[in-house]
């Protein structure tokens, strides 16, 4: 019989082949490549776990499921579902019923009630996009001093291609009142004891009704799947994930801010520190914010950190760039320590919420640690910092990636 | 109490979509029962580990206040004493 370590591990090695030759097994004895500054414990404790449907992940936690992407499956602009990260708050996740499963729409802000079933759903008018969806803690693992919390890497975020109806087409269903200030979002998934907060979260008015808001039911052209939100989730392109209410039920507008644990004092970030352009002033309070949008990001996803290359001979360095959807003005490289900068080449732009991949040949000269570095700036003049932006939860860890290459 | 645990056995029957979980080993000391006890009804142990060594004694402090106040885990006093303990002596700074 087959162990649960065996099958882990031949599932390891088998995207190790398939992969660019730099394989997850190249580094750690787990078989993960980690990056050397996340916390000891999650080093010794992160193991590559086969999820139903998945391929295996990094697993951070089993209960609530909380799983990131090896970096390997950021080469390509689209994250495959089978891949993509899973995060959860709260351990009561129910498999939902499509048939049986309806999407309540209404609140003290509409004119009106009304529900939906999936097929009344997928009967609207349909839009796609191409959006990323990044944890606002990705990266929370990296932060020095440590900031306690989900201790990710470089892997909580992809990019899908989505498919559903238009939030404000189901909000025109009931009508929004001009009162209704903010859409507060519930989904089936919620905790273990009553006692503790479900997961609610609230968007603001204007945001809601912008074309690009999405009540979704595919994901990369197939149904979500269940750990992605089956049947129907928000898609709110430029936005944390936080916002994104997977196994949707209930949509409400509302005439006064939403006060849930979740939107006070979870995913706040201090006023004034980062360059936010898209608020939401509604939660405001006197030293705090909610998260909002995506602050514009790159990495290096080949080769990976330590990868072994030769001396005079060439090598792509490639990776992925993304932003609140302001769109990638440009990547540049440096191999001089960030003494000089030079533009590498944009891959397909699948649209302005999408990864947007670059490459940039590179030859090393010298034998020794060899360090490379990208940082991307986007069309409204932001770019990456050099230096991490303290903040009390964790979040917007921008910095400008590194790896260094061995060279012989 | 009783309910609380039934309700918890009643919750992870219903999830076939989840994980095969393994259980997370933390280390032999005394408290570890309580830890096991009152801290893996609603997550895994692995949120403990992945943060160590860095929780300083006032952190680990506010975290079992967060999990009682904020959550309503319903750990009791002499629990909370224990398991705290537990957490600065074995997975703290």
């Amino acid at each position: 019989m087959l162990t649960r370590r065996h099958l882990v591990r031949t599932a390891g090695a088998g995207l190790a082949l398939t992969g660019s030759g730099i394989g997850l097994l190249s580094t750690a004895a787990a078989g993960i490549n980690l990056p050397s500054g996340l916390p000891e414990g999650l080093r010794n404790n992160a193991i590559l776990d086969t999820l139903p449907g998945k391929k295996p992940l990094i697993k951070l936690s089993y209960r609530p499921p909380n799983y990131e992407t090896p970096i390997e499956y950021f080469r390509t602009a689209i994250t495959p579902n089978d891949a993509f990260f899973v995060r959860y708050h709260l351990a009561n996740i129910p498999e939902v019923d499509a048939k049986t499963w309806r999407l309540a729409v209404g609140g003290d802000g509409a004119n009106g009630e009304t529900q939906l079933t999936l097929d009344d759903l997928k009967r609207m008018p349909a839009a796609e996009i191409v959006a990323v969806n990044l944890c606002s803690g990705n990266r929370r693992g990296l932060f020095q001093p440590h900031v306690p919390g989900v201790e990710w890497g470089y892997g909580a975020m992809g990019c899908a291609r989505w498919k559903g109806a238009r939030l404000k087409d189901l909000l025109d269903k009931v009508g929004l009142k001009k009162e209704a200030i903010e859409i507060v979002f519930d989904g089936a998934d919620g905790p273990v004891t009553d006692k503790t907060p479900d997961f609610i979260k609230s968007i603001p008015a204007w945001k809601a009704i912008e074309d690009t808001t999405l009540i979704a039911y595919e994901m990369n052209g197939v149904p979500l799947p269940h750990l992605h939100g089956f049947p129907a989730r928000l898609i709110l392109p430029g936005w944390t994930g936080t916002y994104w209410m997977k196994h949707v039920t209930s949509i409400k507008a509302v005439t006064k801010p939403e006060s849930g644990f979740w939107m006070n004092p979870a995913y706040r970030i201090p006023l004034g520190k980062f360059p936010t352009v898209a608020r939401f002033t509604s939660q405001d309070t006197a030293v705090n914010t909610p998260i909002t949008e995506i602050v514009v990001n790159s990495l290096i996803t080949n080769p990976l950190d330590g990868a072994p290359v030769k001396r005079g001979a060439p090598v792509t360095i490639g990776g992925i760039a993304w932003d609140a959807g302001y769109g990638i003005d440009a990547v540049e490289v440096s191999s001089d320590g960030g003494k000089t900068w030079t533009a590498a080449t944009l891959g397909e732009d699948l649209g302005r919420f999408a990864f947007r991949t670059f490459s940039y040949g590179f030859t090393p000269k010298a034998a020794g640690k060899q360090t490379v570095m990208a940082r991307a700036s986007n069309k409204i003049g932001q770019g990456q910092t050099t230096e991490l932006i303290q903040n009390p939860a964790g979040y917007h860890h921008n910095v400008v990636h590194a790896v260094t290459l061995n060279v012989t | 109490m009783r309910a609380f645990f039934i309700l918890i056995a009643a919750v992870a029957m219903a999830l076939p979509a989840a994980a095969a979980e393994q259980p997370v080993e933390l280390k032999k000391a005394p408290g570890l029962d309580k830890v096991e006890g009152n801290c893996s009804g609603c997550h895994s142990l692995d949120y403990i580990v992945m943060n160590s060594p860095f929780p300083s004694a006032a952190l680990w402090d506010a975290e079992i206040t967060k999990m009682i106040k904020a959550f309503g885990a319903p750990i009791s006093e002499a629990d909370a004493k224990t398991i705290a303990d537990y957490l600065k002596a074995n997975y703290g700074s």
